[in-house]
């Protein structure tokens, strides 16, 4: 098989989407000539031109509102919005356009629209370039939310979006963009609200999204040495969310570990840990943890700011404190 | 405090030689202006009816009625094409009628039906008509004005004959969409016509008190670099006139266009808003430019004639009202449809 990096199978997606349809289309800032701050749209612009490669104004709002109405008016936009923490600028568009139009017109409208975005921690970016918060997307009905982890799946996610006649936010992790993995031969979509299993294991599930299903797999290889068999389920949609899925593995371990970047209070976790307990209540035999970074912002010092996110030997403590070691 | 929009207005606000010359070859004949009659009446005696039931407790939620603004909403909504679309505000009633939607069905809207435009899921803030090119009324103010730059982009990518029109009210012109939406259109040329509405009122906050430019709308075009035409919006002959002009253009692919109405809101901001803060000059001059008796005025129609036009507005409104009133309710559980497609 194939190895790709994550920011050249997001790139792979958008160029496959773009050859096949017309109607796809890419927004944002500097996503031509640069190809994105991040990288991600490199090329694009010398292949496709820039009818379909807009760089846009520095104008939030604009980009994913002139996305809705493009999706509205018959065509597949992406648009792309450089840091999640500018996605708070754009929310007015999101939360109240883009979800609601299809539900308040009773069905008449459609919002084929993808919202790609990236964010998250560790090279200290400081407090405005390093949340994680998919979870306010999530609250929100009328979206679909997907964060994946590996270039397999961000192809083939970003592929369904695409595709798909409702808004979807596909979010994206900035550590994530160097890292390698195999990928198929061909384009495989991957449909929304299918978790995976990513390593198989009897003693306690991890369910973990973005840059945790790394670090989980780091602490699943440690707690394998001290004799814990770890389970580890990426959500890999957060709306629809595979519940089936996430259930019976932990009706399989009868212990649960949710882990995300972003803050954990009221986080996707505390989501998941609901389902779990009410659908899998007789099943569990010590209390669902949950690992997330710290209430505070983001701090620029990178000894603070790798204090407050999530680690590696987070998830192993969390592990062994369900099976009581 | 007790205020006055009109006492500060400068007389003649019009930016010389900026600003779109509107030629008056787009000039209607008298069948036409008509026309343009029985729907200005239609939207009046409509809005005056919603304005009853609604005093009178029948309708839920609350209700916007732009009495004194019809004609804005025909002689834009009768300018555009078939396949032009355009997106509204929470005063949407009269563009959606303008636009020929069954004023059956709009009534049934605003009663919650299943026969209603919106099938019960909008209510009057989110009227949507999608065969008749209605987009979506919109209760974000301006919150609709990236959609329609959007769409005019989509129009333009696909080379097509469209224009996407946006509506807005003059509250709309500070607020970040707004801004960000007219830098986009005319960046990328997008098919979009810009209706500003301007009734010198942002709820209950004069023009005076919200914008520095509250008088000439048409400055805020001019930043962007947009072509822009101010238009008496009272008179319904040329508002069709100005909308044609900037329609056409649009479509052709030149740019964006911005329409400075200048209009009055006779009422409230809301069905049943006393108008505390509104002075009884200020509320005697938007009755005295109203467009109806101007109209009618300009045809020259003796009380017969005008009473034939009124009694056949009544007939349509008392139609789509029995209509509404025995319309079908909503399953409860119909709640759980339409969020995703």
């Amino acid at each position: 098989m194939p190895e790709l990096t994550y920011r050249e199978a997001v790139r792979d997606g958008l160029v496959q989407a773009m050859r096949a349809d017309d109607r796809v289309f890419i927004m944002g800032e500097d996503i031509a000539e640069m190809g994105g701050s991040m990288g991600v749209t490199q090329g694009l612009l010398d292949e496709f031109g820039s009818e379909r490669v807009r760089n846009t104004p520095i104008s939030e709002m604009a980009i994913v509102g002139a996305g809705i109405g493009a999706a509205m008016a018959g065509m597949r936009p992406v648009v792309e919005i450089m840091y999640e923490d500018f996605l708070t600028l754009s929310l007015e568009q999101i939360v109240n356009q883009a979800a609601k139009h299809r539900y308040m017109s009773g069905g008449q409208i459609t919002v084929p629209l993808t919202i790609r975005t990236q964010g998250g921690a560790g090279w200290s970016p400081g407090a405005q370039h390093a949340q994680q918060l998919e979870a306010w997307l999530v609250h929100v009905p009328g979206l679909k939310v997907a964060y994946p982890s590996t270039p397999q799946d961000v192809r083939g996610l970003l592929w369904t979006a695409i595709h798909d006649d409702n808004p979807v936010v596909v979010f994206e992790h900035r550590l994530l963009y160097p890292v390698k993995g195999e990928v198929s031969e061909e384009l495989e979509p991957i449909p929304l609200g299918k978790a995976r299993v990513v390593r198989e294991g009897t003693d306690v599930t991890v369910i973990a999204i973005g840059p945790l299903v790394h670090r989980a797999l780091e602490a699943a290889k440690q707690a394998e040495e001290e004799g814990i068999s770890v389970e580890i389920v990426d959500p890999r949609t957060l709306q629809p969310l595979d519940e089936e899925a996430l259930v019976a593995s932990v009706k399989k371990t009868n212990r649960a570990v949710v882990a995300h970047e972003a803050v954990t209070r009221m986080g996707f976790g505390a989501e998941v840990t609901a389902v779990l307990q009410h659908q899998a209540f007789d099943y569990l035999d010590a209390p669902i943890e949950r690992v997330g970074a710290k209430f505070t912002p983001l701090a620029f010092a990178p000894v603070m700011e790798q204090y407050v996110i999530p680690h590696a030997e987070d998830v192993l403590a969390a592990i062994k404190r369900t099976v009581g070691k | 405090m007790v205020l006055h929009w009109s006492a500060t207005l400068t007389a003649g606000a019009y930016t010389p030689g900026t600003l779109a010359k509107v030629e008056r070859e787009t000039t209607v004949g008298e069948g036409t202006l008509r026309e343009f009659l029985h729907d200005m009446l239609l939207i009046r005696r409509f809005e005056e009816k919603v304005e009853e039931r609604f005093r009178a407790g029948e309708l839920p939620g609350f209700l916007h009625v732009a009495i004194g603004q019809e004609a804005v909403a025909v002689g834009v909504c009768r300018a555009m094409e078939e396949d032009d679309i355009f997106a509204s505000t929470h005063r949407a009633h009269g563009h959606t009628l303008a636009r020929g939607s069954n004023p059956r069905r709009v009534m049934a809207e605003l009663y919650g039906k299943v026969e209603g435009v919106s099938h019960g899921y909008g209510g009057s803030m989110h009227l949507y008509d999608v065969e008749r090119g209605n987009y979506g009324a919109n209760a974000v103010i301006g919150g609709g004005l990236p959609a329609v730059t959007g769409a005019g982009l989509a129009f333009k990518m696909r080379n097509e004959p469209r224009v996407a029109v946006a509506f807005f009210g003059d509250g709309a012109t500070n607020i970040g969409t707004f801004h960000e939406s007219l830098n986009l259109a005319q960046l990328w040329r997008t098919k979009t016509v810009f209706v500003c509405e301007n009734n010198h009122w942002a709820e209950s906050t004069p023009g005076c008190q919200h914008s520095p430019v509250w008088d000439d709308m048409s400055k805020r075009a001019l930043a962007f670099n947009m072509r822009s035409t101010k238009v008496d919006g009272q008179d319904v002959e040329a508002v069709y006139a100005a909308a044609r002009e900037a329609l056409e253009y649009a479509r052709s692919g030149e740019g964006p266009v911005f329409l400075d109405v200048l209009t009055y809101r006779m009422h409230g901001h809301y069905i049943g808003d006393p108008q505390v803060y509104r002075s009884k000059e200020d509320r005697e001059a938007a009755a005295y430019h109203d467009p109806i008796p101007r109209l009618r005025e300009r045809l020259g129609l003796s009380d017969e004639e005008f009473e034939a036009f009124d009694e056949e507005a009544h007939r349509v409104v008392d139609d789509a009202l029995e209509f509404a009133k025995s319309g079908t309710d909503p399953k409860p559980e119909d709640a759980l449809k339409n969020v995703y497609a």
